[in-house]
């Protein structure tokens, strides 16, 4: 759908048009994969061969309760992040520029979807290029020159990590002769031993965790999300790093399984201190930075950090945090970053020192932004407390009483540069006292208070998030057994 | 003989590591983007390399044909050359934007002019 959507936005060549034909299609994309959460929920897995051909030689798409929930909110915020993304692109790009940019959003989210769909390993290759190539267009598009710049290393490390996931992926082939994941699980344990396999095996983890921006592969994303129009890194927060997440899931647990994965490679005692480390060292990267938007860019990297110590621990509890938080994090980065850009549209800046005193002027959108921080640090009654939650209870249930410990550390430096930034809203005097700045337009604060309202129901209501997270880990961890 | 018979291998490899480098040590960033070239070239021979078989033919248009390379991954590859293509375009256009924005490509200077501003 968003596919078919892209190239006519193009033809539009109108802001408004475009803009409307967007949202159309990812609200129905949203309903869309609505239904198929639900059908999967009460059918169990769907599969579609495409063009007809039978797995394992066609392409088949393939749903189970995972991606289900994945598509869930990838749609979900490209949803919401549009009908906002109006009037503040309007104020933040050129406007001759417009319909490229939906043109490469709806391109992106083909690509992320798409990803998320399918159950062969090499459309998982491609569409990460399409939804990589117009990432970096969407970047650059932003008015600040250092938007080129981030974009342009974002696709150098961008490509090498494809690149990585291609020689992982061209390694694997050559051992069992297919592509097709569900083939690739039944194959691989009968060449598990190979060094060829182990080399594919460490290849798709490097270049997926580039992806992912896991520490220490991290650093073109703060740029690229501070430079982007604040949409756009709303967009990314809540969608790309987490797909690849997704894939890491996907491989760790569907193709090599967690015998080959985590007991011959031991990979959980690789990623569980680089998480940690990333957790502590992003997290203090974020609390020195002057620009909130920036902040929240290594804030992100932080948190992808607790879906890697969730997923880590190897157990159904642990992978079910990692994947809640998957869904919780996109929901309070995509808030917090909407609510930035309120401030962008008002005072067209995010650096602390210009958001002096803009707490007692723009009550809306800082109590949002307000909301939204406190989720990050994980205050009861938020969707981030349920996540770490579950995720200080699985390091319990392996009686790992330092990791528990650790968490909660960490969580005080989110509390840290939360804190900052109230401080600097509320408490000191605005730089500027002659500007007059007013509170943000409605079509701004309904998207951005609809995702915080979000992050507060899905805090106090967890059946669904906690139950689909439940039986996806159940699943993942059960194809191996 | 072994060594000589996977010489396509070691030519992978070989420029693997080249483009790799390329990109890390080099500033410029045109010449970055050479460097991501020729990895990925690197990448495209591997995945030729898997198919080809001595002596076989393309399975096209013949009954029975007593050999032939196995057609997929080179299908394969002509999907990654198209995305290859695309990403070098990309990143060709952002260098051109670059330059138009700092008037150079060196990455250092560009630096220099970000921690200025």
């Amino acid at each position: 759908m968003p596919l078919l959507a892209g190239p006519v936005c193009l033809l539009l060549h109108h802001p408004r048009l475009s803009w409307g034909l967007a949202t159309t299609a990812s609200w129905i994309a949203f309903f869309i994969a609505l239904t198929l959460l639900d059908q999967v929920l009460s059918n169990g897995t769907i599969t579609y061969a495409l063009g007809g051909w039978a797995a394992p030689w066609g392409i088949e798409y393939r749903i189970d309760e995972i991606n289900a929930f994945v598509l869930l909110i990838v749609s979900g915020i490209s949803a919401i992040t549009l009908p906002f993304a109006r009037t503040s692109i309007e104020y933040e790009i050129n406007p001759r520029r417009i319909y490229i940019l939906y043109t490469a959003w709806m391109l992106c989210l083909t690509g992320l979807l798409g990803i998320t769909i399918t159950g062969d390993v090499f459309n998982v290759f491609v569409f990460l290029e399409i939804a990589s190539l117009s990432s970096y267009t969407l970047i650059s598009l932003s008015r600040d020159p250092r938007s080129l710049t981030a974009a342009f290393r974002y696709l150098v490390m961008g490509t090498i990590g494809a690149t990585f996931i291609l020689i992982g992926i061209a390694l694997l082939y050559i051992m069992t002769g297919t592509l097709n994941m569900m083939d690739l699980s039944q194959r691989i344990p009968a060449v598990a031993d190979t060094r060829t396999v182990k080399m594919a095996f460490t290849f798709l983890i490097v270049g997926i965790g580039l992806k992912a921006a896991l520490f220490p592969m991290h650093f073109w994303l703060p740029n690229a999300y501070a430079f982007a129009p604040s949409a756009v890194s709303a967009l990314f927060a809540g969608t790309a790093t987490k797909v690849a997440v997704y894939l890491l899931l996907r491989f760790f647990f569907t193709v090599f399984g967690p015998e080959f994965s985590f007991d011959v490679m031991q990979s959980d005692r690789v990623l569980l201190p680089l998480a940690l480390v990333g957790v502590f060292a992003a997290s203090t990267a974020a609390i020195v930075q002057s620009d909130v938007k920036r902040m929240l860019g290594y804030s992100s990297v932080a948190q992808i950090g607790y879906m890697v110590i969730g997923i880590s621990l190897v157990s159904v509890l642990g992978v079910t945090a990692g994947i809640l938080h998957l869904f919780n994090h996109a929901l309070m980065k995509a808030a917090l970053f909407v609510s930035l850009g309120c401030v962008v549209y008002r005072i067209g800046s995010t650096r602390l020192t210009d958001m002096a005193g803009v707490g007692r002027a723009m009550p809306w959108t800082m109590g949002a932004f307000v909301v939204g921080g406190l989720s990050l640090v994980g205050v009861p009654l938020t969707v981030g407390f349920i996540s770490k939650w579950y995720l200080i209870l699985a390091a319990l249930e392996q009686q790992w009483w330092w990791l528990a410990v650790l968490v909660l550390v960490s969580s005080l430096l989110a509390l840290i540069y939360i804190w900052r930034v109230v401080e600097f809203a509320y408490f000191k005097a605005p730089a500027d006292p002659a500007r007059e700045i007013t509170e943000a337009p409605a079509t701004l604060l309904i998207p951005t208070w609809l995702l915080i309202l979000a992050n507060v129901y899905f805090g106090i209501d967890t059946s669904l998030t906690v139950g689909v997270a439940e039986r996806a880990a159940k699943l993942l961890m059960g194809t191996a057994s | 003989m072994e060594i000589f018979g996977l010489y396509n291998y070691w030519v992978v490899v070989v420029l693997m590591m080249i483009g790799l480098y390329v990109v890390v040590a080099s500033g410029n960033l045109i010449k970055k983007i050479v460097g991501l070239n020729i990895f990925q070239t690197s990448v495209f021979i591997l995945y030729i390399s898997i198919g080809k078989l001595k002596g076989g033919t393309a399975p096209i248009l013949m009954e029975d044909p007593a050999s032939y390379s196995n057609p997929l991954p080179h299908v394969l590859i002509l999907t990654a050359i198209v995305v290859g293509v695309a990403t070098t375009a990309l990143g060709l256009a952002l260098a051109v934007r670059i330059y138009g924005a700092y008037g150079t490509i060196e990455e250092d200077e560009i630096e220099e002019q970000e921690s200025t501003t």
